[in-house]
């Protein structure tokens, strides 16, 4: 048994008060606060794991932008939410046993693994040279097991049609929600006007340094997501038509391009999604660049959420 | 040279804490929002921006420690308006009286 730091007992304490007190508290606005907080409680675990990559998207993605998500979705539901749980109790403490019981049965299926346990680790990290990325997480999103990489793409895709099919009839093709109105001399829009930028080069410098680095197109995408939403959200810019073109050209060009090399590697190499050698790193520069952008887009515009307005004829 | 650097270190640290710990014990403690968002930015911009200080002399390279401090001045931009926002709400909801 290895001793275990102060430290890491307190976050782990921390992180189990916290995902408790999430699923306990009364409002849902303060249940996705904790969820926020988890998030990013999270992501410090993981970097004490040494999963900086895995710690990157959990901020982003888990914490910041399903924050977001969640907490759009509580203050829609705020008007409706005491009736709702006069009407018919929410089954908290259910959902709380069936964590539990999952959370129970990773760590029995963690803690009975064999010591040393089984790891494809040394054969990952000595193919390295062969992906021409010096980050084996990158090496294994985009080159060993692109395959699932290119599916969750589609599968967020999928999620996004999903949300604009719950538009009325009358407003698709429309815009979503309604365009934002800030103070144009407050704060916010000094930092919609100020951030972007400096967001874009963060975004891109997490996508161009995911190749050596903890980093990559999700977080990457994710930031620049950020970025666009706080120019919407700051009212300094309205929201795309869901029926334009070049918008459905960007979602759709990232998993394009991907199924494209794909075939590629099955016309000049080997399988489908077999890189040749000795083109490894451009091409999976060249699926990574555009999939940044795509999943920016794609998130977005799931945060916006189905159109809402007419369009105009 | 390292002495003195280390105690800049453990100086800065600590006094970042005593501010974060000042900045919590204000959000707990005082009454309304405007005054706990009053306790928690001050207290929360000084108290990171006194850890980034003490955390300068170790880092790796001129490179990182630049990097420290771009996330200081990130946070410090981001806490600022997010406290304008949430007290324009908070007087919103409950204008003072």
């Amino acid at each position: 048994m290895i001793a275990v730091p102060a430290l890491d007992l307190v976050l782990a304490a921390l992180v189990l008060g916290v995902a408790t007190w999430a699923v306990f508290t009364r409002e849902s606005f303060a249940a996705v606060v904790g969820m926020v907080v988890f998030g990013l409680l999270l992501a410090i675990a993981l970097v004490r794991l040494e999963a900086v990559d895995v710690a990157l998207t959990e901020a982003a993605l888990g914490s910041g932008l399903s924050g977001a998500v969640l907490i759009a979705a509580a203050s829609r539901l705020r008007s409706a939410e005491a009736a709702v749980a006069a009407e018919r109790p929410r089954p908290r403490a259910a959902a709380a046993a069936l964590s539990a019981a999952v959370a129970a049965a990773l760590a029995t299926a963690v803690l009975s693994l064999p010591d040393p346990a089984p790891t494809l680790a040394p054969e990952a990290a000595g193919s390295l040279a062969a992906t021409g990325v010096g980050n084996p997480v990158t090496a294994v999103l985009m080159a060993y097991r692109a395959m699932d990489t290119l599916l969750e793409k589609v599968v967020l895709l999928l999620a996004l049609v999903g949300v604009w099919s719950l538009a009325k009839d009358r407003a698709w093709g429309g815009r979503p929600s309604q365009r934002q109105r800030a103070d144009p001399r407050g704060a916010l829009v000094f930092l919609a006007r100020l951030l972007p930028p400096l967001g874009g080069v963060v975004g891109v410098y997490v996508l161009w340094a995911g190749a050596d680095d903890p980093g990559g197109a999700f977080p990457g995408g994710t930031i620049l997501a950020a970025m666009w939403l706080l120019v919407l959200m700051a009212g300094l810019a309205d929201a795309p038509p869901v029926s334009r073109r070049p918008l459905r050209l960007l979602l759709v060009g990232g998993p394009a391009l991907f199924v494209a090399v794909g075939l590629g590697g099955l016309w000049l190499g080997e399988a489908f999604l077999a890189y040749p050698r000795a083109w490894a790193k451009p091409l999976i520069l060249a699926i990574e660049i555009p999939m940044t952008l795509t999943v920016a887009a794609t998130l977005g515009l799931l945060f916006l959420g189905p159109p809402e307005r007419e369009p105009r004829r | 040279m390292s002495l003195a650097a280390d105690s800049l270190s453990i100086l800065a640290v600590s006094a970042g804490i005593f501010f974060f710990a000042a900045g919590t014990t204000g959000l707990l403690r005082f009454p309304d929002a405007l005054s706990r968002l009053h306790a928690l930015t001050k207290a929360d911009n000084l108290g990171l921006g006194l850890v980034v200080l003490g955390l300068l002399p170790r880092a790796a390279s001129p490179r990182d420690a630049a990097k420290l401090v771009f996330a200081w001045l990130l946070v410090l931009l981001a806490s600022a308006t997010v406290s304008q926002l949430i007290a324009r709400a908070a007087r919103r909801e409950a204008p003072p009286g």
